[in-house]
């Protein structure tokens, strides 16, 4: 078991793209490993991506399943990413072991659809919505040297976001 | 070793007052942290966390020719000086409804008896004259869970209140 240390910004290497995964072999078996027992280490985190870490490979981890009331396709290994379909959009509060002690509000795609391949090289596709699809955006923002922070918009901003009740 | 202040200023909205406030402080040496600055009827308010390795006399003088040209109240606390994480919210409330007299305190006893630790609070007037419309969101930690919160909040809609109980999920990746 290895916990990396994390990048924390304004350090300029999560800054920087990354490039794709080209073989899927022991070494990037290792690797995931090391991002796992990272993410684990780490204060309530459901996803992680490789930059967070130095690795500047499209690799990331996500895990929603722990919460409740969560639609969820369970812990997720997801090489070289994509996301190939968007629709609608939603608030919600974001924050990033990148950027710690602080929280704030972040639009997203409300459902995505999105094709990767799993550890061992085997495509994958997934149509995910809500909480789920927000921690891949999130983490998949790292891959392309992206913070929740370049897509902050203000805390006042959230009313009447969801459902009002109907007076009975 | 830098001490830390609250800074209250506090006068009547006019354009330049946050600029001339920051940049008096900053030649003064002083560190801004958390802020609140926002214009409340035709006020505007300036809450802030400074650091500064002088004296809270100090800092009254260098903010004097900006208090006294512009006419701001100010007020200076020493606070602590130690580095304290910041609780994250889980909780939000949104009520709405025509205005009415006791409205926040009602909702906030209720929710404080039901557990929820303020974050941030803020209420607005809106509607006509003749009708007004009443806006207050509150955040917060809800130490005993959202749904005890939604509980002891439910019977004010019985009164015409619209009031929205929710968590807020926060993702962290
Ligand atoms: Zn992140």
């Amino acid at each position: 078991m290895a916990v990396l240390e994390i990048l924390v910004y304004p350090d300029e290497r999560l800054r920087q793209d990354s490039l794709p995964v080209e073989s899927f072999d022991a070494a990037l078996q290792q690797r995931i490993e090391n991002l796992e027992d990272t993410r684990l280490a780490g204060p309530g985190a459901v996803g992680i991506a490789a930059p967070q870490v130095g690795w500047f490979e499209r690799v990331l981890i996500i895990d929603v399943s722990g919460r409740k009331k969560t639609t969820s396709h369970g812990r997720l290994v997801l090489v070289n990413p994509e996301i190939t379909e968007w629709d609608g959009y939603a608030m919600g509060r974001e924050g990033c072991l990148s950027v710690p002690d602080y929280t704030g509000n972040v639009v997203r795609a409300e459902r995505i659809h999105l094709d990767a391949f799993d550890a061992g090289g085997k495509p994958l596709g997934f149509d995910m919505e809500g909480f789920e699809a927000r921690a891949i955006q999130h983490e998949l923002d790292h891959l392309d040297g992206l913070l929740f922070l370049d897509r902050l918009v203000s805390r006042r901003q959230d009313l009447f976001r969801r459902k009002v009740y109907k007076e009975s | 070793m830098s001490n830390r202040y609250m800074l209250t200023l506090v006068g009547r909205d006019q354009p330049g007052i946050v600029a001339r406030i920051t940049a008096a402080l900053y030649a003064a040496g002083a560190n801004l942290g958390e802020t609140s600055m926002i214009r409340l009827g035709s006020n505007f308010t300036v809450m802030m966390i400074v650091e500064s390795e002088t004296g809270d006399a100090d800092l009254h003088t260098a903010l004097q020719p900006v208090t006294e040209s512009l006419q701001l109240v100010l007020h200076i606390d020493a606070i602590e000086a130690a580095f304290q994480q910041r609780p994250v919210p889980d909780a939000c409330i949104v009520v709405y409804g025509a205005d009415r007299a006791g409205i926040v305190a009602e909702v906030t006893g209720k929710a404080a008896a039901a557990g929820l630790n303020i974050l941030d609070l803020e209420s607005d007037i809106g509607g006509t004259e003749a009708e007004p419309l009443y806006i207050l969101q509150i955040e917060g930690v809800a130490s005993q869970g959202v749904d005890a919160l939604e509980a002891a909040l439910a019977p004010l809609r019985a009164n015409g209140v619209r009031v929205d109980v929710r968590p807020i999920d926060t993702m962290i990746g």
